[in-house]
């Protein structure tokens, strides 16, 4: 039976993990799709899974009363959405909406934690690759937030 | 004798750089806000000049003052001089104003240019930020008009919203084309926008380049362009490769009064396009 072991090795973000560690992750995993339109989650829901996109892209939003939901980042194939389930307690913060089809494989929040509890090494690894997803997010806010390009004077 | 635009002599000799030539207002075309983008023709007598993508001129508004403008027009048509430019200051607010028919002084062009013939056999990336977008365009002109002689082209822009992106309908233009890849995004935007949403630098992810045989141009707000070099440097290309566009409060533009120093080089004489590894030590220098 073919599993999903190729396509997580192939996906950027468990580029070069240890086949063991990868052998492990594939029972948390499973081939999900969004049509356009659909939200995959939503802020304040709990945060059980997190996703690697294959295909399509994602809109992350947040609702600001009287200004309506705005768009904070959009995701693509390549990339990862979602980091909540690895911090207690485990709740979505924005909302992520599907901006056309989307192809992804879906992380088991809990199942992962459980693995993580069991094998710190791998536990290491995920963490130190959210790290750095977390810290390129985090520059790219710092960014937005300058506005550079607005007129300053 | 009369000539039309496209008869009219280019003047290919320097004269009295210190003289500004006269032009005419031809076309005044609002983009966005407090944005305008002005065509100007050689006034009577005077002789129109050819210039190389990335360099610029002094327009002066007669009575009010003069300031640095880079050319967003096409090299291959020299007699159309083209500008675009933000209200930002007193003069800049009365270029906003001008109509068909006005006339300013010119001088220039003065500066140094994008490596377009360096580039030939290379893949080249671009990545403009705001109104970054108006320097850049005549390398694009250039580098499109002789298509042939370079690898894969990218056009990667960043804006602050979908109303602040800058020759939408040129972009939607580029975007149908084989021969180019054009990736829009802006800081922030409603759910009405289909587009992507994030900053210009996290594009760069998104295109596979070999960093070996790739030349980058980068200019937008000076911010943006340190956290793109940075990306680009982290994805393996070398600042000898990457040329980046300054700005800086000039006034001579010729190197005299030292107004535009950055470092060891005078922007209007050295650059305005400068190749990165030259500044590099420079850059984001809070004391420079």
């Amino acid at each position: 039976m073919q599993t999903l072991e190729p396509i997580l090795a192939a996906h950027p973000f468990f580029q070069n993990l240890d086949p063991r560690h990868l052998h492990l992750i594939v029972s948390c995993a499973s081939n999900v799709r969004f049509e356009a339109g659909q939200f995959i989650f939503r802020e304040g829901e709990a945060a059980n899974h997190f996703y690697l996109l294959r295909h399509g892209t994602v809109q992350l939003e947040i609702f600001v009363p009287e200004r309506g939901p705005l768009v904070i980042q959009t995701l693509g194939e390549g990339d990862v959405l979602g980091w909540s389930w690895l911090f207690p307690p485990y709740r979505w913060h924005f909302d992520a909406r599907a901006a056309t089809l989307v192809r992804a494989i879906a992380l088991d929040g809990q199942c992962l934690r459980t693995k993580c509890e069991e094998d710190h090494d791998l536990g290491y690894q995920l963490v130190k690759r959210f790290a750095h997803v977390i810290m390129q997010r985090l520059q790219a806010t710092r960014l937005q937030l300058l506005d550079v390009y607005g007129v300053h004077s | 004798m009369v000539y039309t635009p496209e008869q009219q002599p280019v003047d290919t000799a320097f004269p009295d750089p210190m003289l500004p030539r006269l032009y005419r207002v031809e076309q005044v075309r609002r983009e966005i806000r407090a944005t305008c983008t002005l065509a100007l023709v050689p006034d009577n007598g005077t002789t129109a000049f050819s210039f190389a993508p990335g360099q610029f001129t002094m327009l002066y508004v007669f009575g009010i003052g003069e300031i640095p403008i880079s050319i967003s027009g096409d090299p291959a048509q020299p007699h159309l001089l083209v500008h675009t430019v933000r209200a930002v200051g007193p003069v800049s607010q009365a270029l906003q104003q001008l109509k068909r028919g006005d006339v300013i002084g010119v001088r220039g062009p003065f500066g140094s240019s994008w490596p377009i013939e360096d580039a030939k056999g290379s893949d080249v990336i671009l990545v403009a930020g705001g109104l970054g977008l108006a320097p850049l365009r005549p390398a694009l002109y250039a580098l499109l008009s002789q298509r042939e002689q370079y690898g894969r082209l990218c056009l990667l822009y960043g804006a602050r919203t979908p109303q602040d992106v800058l020759y939408a309908r040129e972009l939607a233009r580029w975007r149908g084309r084989f021969d180019l890849d054009v990736y829009v995004t802006v800081d922030s935007a409603s759910t009405a926008w289909r587009g992507q949403v994030g900053v210009v630098t996290a594009l760069l992810a998104k295109i596979p380049f070999d960093p070996a045989n790739t030349v980058a141009l980068v200019c937008g707000p000076e911010v943006m362009m340190r956290f793109t070099t940075r990306e680009l440097q982290e994805r393996g290309l070398s600042a000898v490769h990457i040329f980046v566009s300054m700005e800086r409060n000039m006034k001579c533009a010729l190197g005299f009064c030292g107004h535009c120093q950055f470092g060891p080089t005078f922007v209007c004489k050295d650059g305005p396009v400068l190749r990165y590894d030259r500044i590099q030590s420079w850059f984001g220098k809070r004391e420079i």
